[in-house]
């Protein structure tokens, strides 16, 4: 049984958005749209400041909400690897995901459907990695099983300090910001 | 001091979440009224007397209303989605936990729960329409000479009204991503609000068409009602509406679940506190104050409460003011909701 | 002087190139590459140009469309990941702004207006007028300006015609200085890429030096591992740049004083005697008189020039000391700040001597190159006159043309006029200081030629405007890149251009063929010439095709490997005291000179670097615009608040000439000092003909009206203008 999970280093992380094009060209995305995005959070006063820089997506969540609420079913999780996809066939638009999402990482597509981040299912079921993972030159993003104790994100999840985003949502995220 | 920038920028959502516009609210409001003439009618329907003629009011203008309603309120929703050509999906399944999607079979059953209701009195109510179609009269006796399908539409207006009213509020009240509408109590304030919309509706069109001799008999049943809750004195068979004694009760418990929501998000976390605060003294507080509390509530208790101690007249403006509240309501929950959000408490 | 004499080409026999080692790992990206290969979908290997590092790409196209560019596993620079300008090169390809015709002007310069004519009549034109300019005033008043791989052919045809005149912006303008003050130093420039060894450094040192802003992709890369790593950074920056975030030690110093820090950082070394003697005593010169003249900059007077408390100078001295040799004080690539800049380059070159990190793993490596032997060309015809860029060697250790004294001259007519320019893939505008004065020449001149991909600020000044295939579209010539792992890479093209647009090698050709010149291109079509290279080198041109990249035989980097240990200086040693410098009358050892202040209540402009964008060549780039689409002005919080300021708000930004900006919004932040402000170059387009980037951000280019010139070189520092800002009315 797989489950797959982010682990993303922000210290080695430096913002340069290579994740967000990577995925706008591997998966079409519209001029105007993101599936995935940079948050810089600035803490302190100058000169005595600390960044911290993020790459986001949909975290894929094992409660996921967005899924609980769609009238259709058209927002399911995957059978293998617990990733959360929208069928968009059975989409009506209604929104109510975007709504249900504390992240707000959904979207509606031009072409009508609720569209978000996939993990790049189509490119992993072929064995390689997510767009936005395989680009990334500070080698900051690493995806994998977490139920395979022998992963390299299980292993990274055993040694290094971590988090993740609005835990106390309830939604159990499946990406882990390595500090 | 934290400076957090955010480099997404997606229509809809950035930089706040916007994805409902007016659709929602209008549909909102209209199910509710919907769901409050649904309940009144049904009750009317199983304690209707014979000879009650302005009970026709409640039993088959009220449904006949809500009929043509639903179908604005509906057309709002079918507005709102922006995979239209799909909308038939939502017929091919039923998911449990969505809430989109009980409502979706609810509305399902509305109509012919509303038709059945309206058709029961329907030529004693509008019999110039019974002559031209004769058949009407058909389906009234065949109706009416059932009691246990009289008693099966009422209990059926009735079930499905409470549905209709409560689940709207219920498909809100469980995003726990928007913490304002994150409230158990969001789903009976909406019940009440529908059914204080509804009383003030059938209110309003018994003022607008009443003759000044003609007694509204039918207050008869909603005084029962309201006796059971209030305890209320004995009946005053002048014309005080006692339609305005019932709307003066929801309007009170409407008023009561508002502050229950409030106080609910106040001793709740920060997140639930910032997101009272939009409401209570935020961008979305002079509408909330002013139009939804004020004019929306108080004004109208103040004024059916005039009325019913004979020191003014009944006129129409309580039953406005308490149907622009109403819609109002659904506005500033639907804006103020998106509003709120989790993001709040991003490190 | 021929720029390549200088570097060592070690000669690389066809059989090494196949040796057993690099066989293998050629296999293994071959089977990456074969792996990725899906059904309908077609991958070719080129090497990027969206800024000039050069990374090795490999774009697919599916259905017949551009469908992504990948990095290509085989080549060194990128290791098989692109920085985002590459990722979104497909935008370049797309960009509904592109030049697309051949335009000659129809009114005044710089006015915009244009008609398009066919490559024919344009090259006619030109020839036109350039064999005039050759018949009136000589083929040596024919100037060219080229930045890139894609400028070579177009040098060719000029160099056969008889021009002598050629610069890049990047000397002058650009890592000029830092160029110079090593090669006084060690002998040798630093190179681009750079031959920094940040991977296996256990101590950088950044001054400036926004990494991870700054895109350059192996440099990010490596500066991520070192992160990785834990090794010890240390920042120098007025604002908190990202890779300031990522630092150990981060000194917000004041801008224009970082010699000042340089001095006392070599000061505390010196004295406390942390340097590496051993390597000092081999490899240096004249390092008492060095030594001796360090006496005054103590870290008590430096802490009252810059900022940064004597402590903290003390501190990361030590700290840099601890982890020698492998510790590298990055020489920083736009340097051009106060002009000065040759000698604080110099100065930090010394300080990486004292900590013996040059030839030393963690610190400086050997470059090496592959020799691909050059086309067997006529030869140029003799210049009848010499070079104007810096009459007399006024500016004597300037090792490349100076750009900015190719406009001096064409302004000024001396020591002989200048009537052409060929400007090829550079905004002039943009890249050179007081855009006025780059007015004024351009209006001295009887033809201005632009070959450009987009139609910049300066193909609106033009005379004729040559439209390029962008790299996805066009062979070009071959780089054999001069790096830590030798290689040589092949651009070819992936789709076809979509209008009229033709490759820089077909245009200069073409041109030459007009010009009578057909002789110095004996070859018909352009693979002809790059299989005739590739051949001559001992490599299969197919395989090259195949591949995109052919790696070398990698040589020693290190002076412990074998490295050659040699300094190309007048001692043949790392110059701690420089004579030639003493002789030509500057100073031998770096002297501090405070910066000159601005005007009361302004502050200091600086600019710099966004990852997703290059130069002011990609704001009407789609994929990379949708990521950064303005600029904005960062500014203190505080200084924010005294303005009545906040985040979100537009100003125009007034220089102290008067010159006002476009508007731009502010960006209140607690990250940079309260005496500066700063900007992401490349925005504030005022070509018209730019209709998505028209108007969105501020120019600093516009604002650098004043710059101060190096003495030792010609080098322009900018960092010397002063703005305030005004709310948008």
């Amino acid at each position: 049984m797989a489950r797959y999970i982010m682990v993303i280093d922000t210290r080695r992380c430096v913002g340069c958005m290579d994740c967000v094009v990577a995925c706008k060209t591997e998966n079409n995305i519209p001029e105007g749209y993101t599936r995935d995005w940079i948050t810089e959070t600035v803490r302190g006063k100058f000169p005595t400041t600390s960044l911290e820089i993020r790459t986001e997506r949909c975290n894929h969540c094992a409660n996921p909400p967005c899924v609980s609420c769609c009238p259709t079913g058209a927002s399911h999780v995957h059978e293998r690897g617990g990733v959360v996809l929208v069928n968009k066939e059975e989409c009506i638009g209604c929104k109510a995901c975007l709504a249900a999402c504390p992240y707000d990482a959904r979207y509606i597509h031009p072409d009508g459907y609720a569209d978000k981040c996939t993990f790049c299912i189509h490119r992993v079921e072929k064995g390689q990695l997510p767009a936005c993972v395989s680009v990334c030159p500070t080698r900051c993003m690493h995806f994998g099983d977490a139920d395979d104790p022998s992963s390299e994100v299980s292993q990274l999840l055993a040694s290094r300090p971590q988090h993740t985003l609005l835990p106390e949502a309830g939604t159990k995220p499946r990406i882990y910001y390595l500090t | 001091m934290i400076e957090f920038t955010n480099h997404r920028h997606n229509p809809l959502v950035d930089p706040a979440v916007h994805v409902w516009g007016w659709e929602i609210p209008v549909y909102l409001f209209l199910g509710g009224l919907v769901a409050g003439l649904m309940i009144i009618a049904g009750v009317r329907l199983l304690i209707m007397r014979p000879n009650a003629r302005q009970a026709l009011v409640c039993c088959t203008i009220g449904p006949l209303a809500g009929l043509v309603l639903l179908s604005l309120g509906m057309l709002a929703l079918f507005l709102d989605l922006s995979h239209k050509f799909h909308v038939w999906r939502l017929y091919l399944a039923f998911e449990p936990t969505s809430p989109m999607s009980w409502g979706a079979w609810i509305l399902l059953f509305v109509y012919p729960a509303l038709l059945a209701n309206a058709l029961a009195h329907l030529p004693e109510a509008i019999p110039a329409l019974a002559k031209r179609v004769p058949v009407l009269v058909t389906i009234s006796d065949y109706i009416l000479s059932r009691p246990r399908l009289v008693l099966g539409t009422g209990l059926a207006n009735i079930t499905i009204g409470v549905a209709l009213g409560l689940y709207t509020g219920i498909l809100l009240g469980t995003m726990g991503a928007r913490p304002l509408w994150n409230s158990a109590v969001l789903g009976p304030l909406f019940l009440f609000s529908g059914l204080s919309t509804a009383a003030a509706l059938l209110h309003g069109i018994l003022v607008l068409t009443a003759r000044d001799d003609e007694l509204p008999e039918f207050a008869d049943f909603l005084l029962s009602m309201v006796a059971r809750w209030s305890g209320a004195r004995p009946l005053d068979t002048r014309i005080a509406p006692t339609l305005a004694q019932a709307d003066n009760s929801f309007l009170t418990i409407e008023l009561g679940l508002l502050g229950l929501l409030l106080i609910g998000h106040l001793t709740s976390t920060a997140v639930h506190q910032e997101a009272a605060g939009l409401l209570l003294n935020g961008p979305y507080a002079a509408v909330f104050w002013v139009f939804v509390i004020g004019l929306g509530i108080l004004i109208p208790l103040f004024l059916q409460h005039l009325e019913l101690l004979h020191r003014i007249r009944h006129t129409i403006a309580p039953s406005l003011l308490v149907l622009c509240g109403g819609l109002v309501l659904r506005f500033v929950l639907v804006a103020a909701g998106q509003a709120s959000h989790w993001s709040a408490a991003l490190p | 002087m021929n720029a390549l004499s200088r570097r060592r080409f070690l000669k690389i026999s066809a059989a090494s190139v196949v040796a057993a080692g690099v066989a293998g790992r050629m296999a293994g990206a071959l089977n990456s590459a074969a792996t990725r290969e899906a059904k309908g979908v077609r991958q070719v290997p080129t090497f990027c140009d969206i800024c000039f590092w050069k990374c090795g790409a490999i774009a697919s196209v599916r259905d017949g469309q551009l469908w992504k560019i990948e990095g290509n596993p085989a080549d060194p620079l990128c290791r098989g990941r692109l920085c985002p300008r590459g990722t979104g090169g497909i935008g370049a390809h797309t960009d509904p702004d592109r030049l697309r015709a051949p335009l000659i002007r129809t009114h005044e310069r710089g006015e915009e207006k244009w008609q398009e004519v066919t490559w024919d009549e344009a090259l006619e034109y030109i020839a036109g007028r350039m064999k005039r300019i050759a018949a009136e005033h000589g083929p040596e008043s024919m100037a060219a300006f080229a930045h890139g791989i894609g400028g070579t052919f177009l040098k060719h045809t000029l160099k056969a015609y008889g021009a002598v005149n050629f610069a890049a912006p990047s000397f002058a303008q650009c890592r000029g200085p830092r160029d110079v003050g090593f090669k006084l130093t060690f002998g040798d420039d630093v190179g681009s890429p750079e031959r920094t060894d940040i991977e296996n450094t256990d101590c950088l040192v950044l001054l400036g030096s926004h990494l991870g802003e700054n895109m350059h992709n192996t440099q990010v890369q490596e500066f991520a591992t070192a992160v990785g790593r834990g090794a010890s950074l240390i920042v120098v920056d007025p604002r908190f740049s990202v890779a300031a975030s990522k630092a150990k030690f981060y000194l917000p110093i004041k801008p224009g004083t970082d010699l000042a820090l340089l001095l006392a950082w070599m000061h505390v070394i010196v004295t406390e005697k942390l340097y590496d003697a051993d390597y000092v005593a081999k490899y240096g010169f004249g390092f008492e008189q060095f030594a001796a003249s360090l006496a005054g900059y103590t870290p008590e007077w430096a802490f009252v020039e810059t900022g940064i408390e004597p402590d903290t100078i003390r501190a990361t001295a030590r700290e840099m000391a601890r982890h020698r040799p492998a510790t590298l004080v990055h020489p920083g690539r736009h340097v051009n700040w106060n002009g000065d800049d040759a000698q604080r380059s110099r100065a930090i070159a010394l300080l990486n001597a004292l900590l013996g990190s040059w030839g030393r793993k963690g610190g400086f490596y050997q470059p090496s190159s592959m020799d691909i032997p050059a086309y067997p060309y006529p030869r140029y015809p003799k210049a009848a006159r010499p070079t104007l860029d810096n009459p007399g060697r006024k500016y004597p250790f300037a090792h490349e043309a100076i750009s900015t004294g190719i406009r001096e001259a064409t302004i000024s007519g001396k020591p002989y006029p200048i009537k052409g320019w060929l400007v090829y893939a550079t905004n002039l505008l943009n890249a050179l200081p007081n855009q006025e004065e780059t007015i004024r020449a351009i209006k001295q001149l009887d033809l201005l030629v632009v070959v450009d991909v987009i139609p910049s600020e300066i193909a609106g000044w033009a005379d004729v405007v040559l439209p390029e295939s962008v790299y996805l579209e066009r062979f070009d010539d071959l780089n054999p890149e001069y790096f830590k792992q030798p290689f040589l890479a092949l651009r070819q093209p992936v789709v076809e251009s979509p209008h009229d647009q033709k490759p820089n090698w077909w245009i200069a050709k073409k041109l030459a063929e007009k010009l009578g010149l057909g002789a110095f291109y004996p070859w018909k079509d352009i693979e002809e010439y790059l299989e005739h290279r590739v051949t001559a080198a001992g490599l299969s041109y197919a395989e090259l095709k195949q591949k995109g990249i052919i790696r070398g035989q990698p040589q020693p980097l290190y002076f412990e490997d074998g490295a050659p240990a040699e300094f190309d200086t007048p001692s043949k040693k790392i110059e701690f005291y420089s004579l030639q410098l003493e002789k030509a009358g500057f100073d031998p050892v770096p002297r501090y000179t405070p910066p000159a202040a601005g005007p009361a209540g302004s502050f200091r402009l600086l600019f710099g670097r966004a990852p997703m964008h290059s130069f002011s060549r990609t704001q009407s780039n789609r994929l990379l615009t949708d990521l950064m689409d303005e600029n904005a002005v960062w500014l203190n919080h505080t200084a924010a608040t005294r303005l009545g300021l906040k985040s979100g708000d537009y100003v125009r930004l007034r220089n102290q000439d008067g010159v006002v900006s476009n508007r731009v919004k502010v960006k209140a932040t607690e990250r940079i000092r309260p005496d500066c402000v700063y900007l992401v170059h490349g925005f504030g387009h005022t070509a018209r003909s730019l209709r998505h980037a028209y108007g969105k951000g501020a120019s600093d280019a516009q604002l650098v009206t004043r710059y101060r010139t190096d003495p030792l070189m010609g080098g322009t520092g900018m960092n010397v203008n002063f703005v305030t800002l005004e709310p948008e009315a």
